[in-house]
């Protein structure tokens, strides 16, 4: 049985703590009103409060283009705030700024809410997808499986408060749920975004967001219940139940995957639709859950847990890694070449605002998502060597968050984004958060199975 | 110099596996081993070193991609650089996306077709190569392992074989 010890569990505390902090004093700082943002705008004294100097930098560029442009360019098109597309006047951009500003920390906390949730539910198809392909090379690790899972619960239902919070308008995460958007009287009427309310809609994002978290935990649930089962059973027919359950529960979770990147990321830009997002969202998803079960196998095995573990799971592991990594750039790739190509102006706006004002991010998580896994990895020996497999499980992590966060924000913050203390406090307060729950859950069973039919082959598992 | 070898010939590839463990430690030299299906593990018993032929798809990996970025940036970007569709065609950069396919395609075809050339050749295989089999059975079901005799005891060393399994020994002498 493991056992959490005390430093890791003040650790994780010390970080929610400071994360807490942290987010609280930069989201008490952010510009209220126009004046402060025209405060922010005189001069040459940009960030001069608490940002950082990225967003110093991010200000310049914007007013460079704002003005090269005369205020009527492309991305005050996609912006969501501003798609009546007419030449913005200074009051109405500052104005457009502002509310880019007050979206900043809830968007903060919605970035690094959904990277920690995506974590344990990649994680959690990845388990499945043991279990339905009666992998003999895993078994060892699905205990690690079911620890990570176990944020699942806790993590969906804050992403469910979070929309239910957007749904009742403490933010404008969402700008379809705005009032009067689908009203043709109401000067916020969208005919694009009224033609969709049919799905978007807030009841029914709140009720399909219910039926997927009751779907994935409902399987977790039973899934860790028949794992313990088979423990102490004498036949196989809990882990019969559970090969079952593990099929049902893929085409479920393809299904439902798919439409919640729909409606949890894809619908922050409503005028905007790809169909091959739920996939891109779905390997992400996977790359950041596998490499997860490897960091915390590899810090078990560290501690003395998991003798059985040897660097040919850890191999498996980081092939799977390096994999996914290429599937999720070949996504990414063919998301943006599609779209680059046929130079739709309904489609592409999405990409014109992310080069134009994200530029760094968009194009810098390229490097550590595709470049650095694929050339690190590749040496099937490096595959082996534990720090190797660390450090680029640690830059894959990163750059999927950067990911997450290339999704979310140029769509609720827009050009007002940098990273400062409410993102690096949000995500560290996650963090914290996630490895208290998946730490504690860890030692609520032991952490090898001990009558899986596949656990022999497991222990003598060499590649 | 006349050379002799020994041919000890085995039915079962475990078998084999355990004989090849006990030459090893009489420190006696493998010439070769025939065997009719890949032996898991073999070239560990024998102390083969391992292959580089991966090394070398990477690096012909890297020239393929080479090509197809000289070559598109040579014809796309500074022989004639047309406008086609309103394709920025200013700089490489600039109409990159479009050149992607080609370029992973050129890095796969470069590193498969050359990897596969090299083993042909590191392998001396070709079409109308001379068949070097010792014996017809070793793509059948027999395992053959050949060892250097020369100057060494035949016959003490064919009954040192026979006790790790061997079924047949055959003792042939080369003037050369």
């Amino acid at each position: 049985m493991y056992t959490l010890s005390k430093n890791l569990k003040l650790s994780a505390i010390i970080f929610m703590v400071v994360g807490a902090l942290l987010f609280a004093v930069d989201a008490m700082y952010m510009p209220s009103s126009i004046a402060d943002i025209e405060a922010m705008h005189a001069g040459d004294d940009h960030g001069e409060s608490h940002d950082t100097a990225v967003s110093g930098e991010g200000h310049e560029a914007h007013e460079a283009i704002a003005t090269a442009k005369g205020h009527g360019d492309d991305h005050a098109v996609a912006s969501h705030q501003a798609e009546e597309g007419h030449a913005m006047s200074e009051a109405e951009h500052n104005q457009h700024l502002l509310d880019g500003y007050k979206n900043k920390p809830w968007s903060a906390v919605y970035v690094a809410a959904f990277f920690f949730f995506m974590i344990s539910l990649g994680c959690l198809a990845f388990y499945a997808v043991q279990y339905a392909s009666q992998a003999g090379w895993s078994p060892l690790l699905l205990r690690v499986m079911e620890g990570i899972t176990g944020y699942l619960l806790p993590g969906s239902i804050i992403m469910l408060i979070l929309l239910a919070l957007s749904g009742f308008h403490f933010n404008h995460i969402f700008h379809w749920m705005a009032d009067g958007i689908t009203d043709p009287t109401s000067e916020n009427y969208d005919k694009l975004i009224a033609g969709k309310s049919d799905w978007l809609n807030v009841p029914w994002l709140l009720i399909r967001a219910v039926i997927f978290i009751a779907g994935w935990n409902a399987y977790r649930f039973f899934a860790v219940k028949f794992s313990k089962e088979q423990d102490e059973a004498t036949d196989n027919r809990s882990h019969k139940k559970s090969f079952k359950l593990a099929a049902l529960f893929l085409v479920f979770f393809l299904y439902t995957e798919s439409m919640m990147s729909w409606d949890w990321i894809m619908s922050i830009d409503p005028h905007w639709f790809s169909t091959l997002f739920g996939w891109y969202v779905l390997a992400g998803m996977m790359v950041c859950g596998i490499t997860t079960i490897a960091l915390i196998t590899m810090i078990l095995k560290g501690a003395g847990y998991l003798q059985s573990v040897n660097d040919s799971h850890i191999h498996d592991l980081a092939k799977f890694m390096f994999g996914f990594s290429i599937f999720w750039t070949y996504l990414w790739f063919s998301q943006f070449m599609l779209i680059w190509y046929s130079n739709i102006p309904e489609e592409v706006t999405y990409y014109i605002q992310r080069i134009e004002d994200y530029n760094l991010p968009f194009f810098g998580m390229l490097i550590m998502n595709f470049l650095f896994p694929l050339l690190i990895l590749m040496n099937s020996d490096f595959k082996r060597v534990n720090w190797f497999v660390v450090m680029a499980g640690i830059v894959i992590l990163l750059g999927h968050y950067v990911d997450i966060y290339n999704m979310v924000m140029p769509g609720t913050v827009g050009q007002a984004w940098s990273f400062g203390f409410v993102e690096l406090g949000s995500l560290m307060f996650f963090f914290g958060l996630f490895v208290l729950i998946v730490f504690t859950s860890l030692t609520k069973r032991p952490l090898e199975p001990k009558r899986n039919p596949l656990i022999e082959e497991s222990k003598h598992f060499h590649y | 110099m006349a050379s002799t070898v020994i041919h000890a010939i085995y039915t079962d590839d475990d078998v084999l596996m355990n004989a090849v463990k006990e030459v090893k430690k009489k420190h006696l030299h493998i010439n070769d081993i025939f065997t009719p299906f890949p032996v898991h593990g073999l070239d560990k018993a024998m102390g083969l070193a391992p292959t580089r032929l991966a090394i070398t798809a990477f690096l012909y990996g890297c020239v393929g991609i080479t090509v197809a970025t000289v070559m598109m940036n040579f014809i796309m970007i500074e022989d004639w650089p047309q406008n086609i569709g309103g394709k920025p065609s200013f700089s490489y950069i600039e109409n990159m996306p479009a050149f992607v396919p080609i370029m992973f395609e050129l890095t796969v075809f470069f590193a498969a077709h050359l990897m596969v050339i090299t083993f042909y050749l590191r392998s001396k295989l070709w079409p109308f190569k001379k068949a070097e089999n010792p014996d017809v059975r070793t793509t059948d079901d027999h395992f053959l392992m050949e060892i250097d005799a020369t100057g060494k005891d035949g016959e003490e060393l064919a009954n040192f074989l026979v006790t790790t399994g061997a079924v047949e020994i055959n003792l042939i002498a080369n003037e050369a």
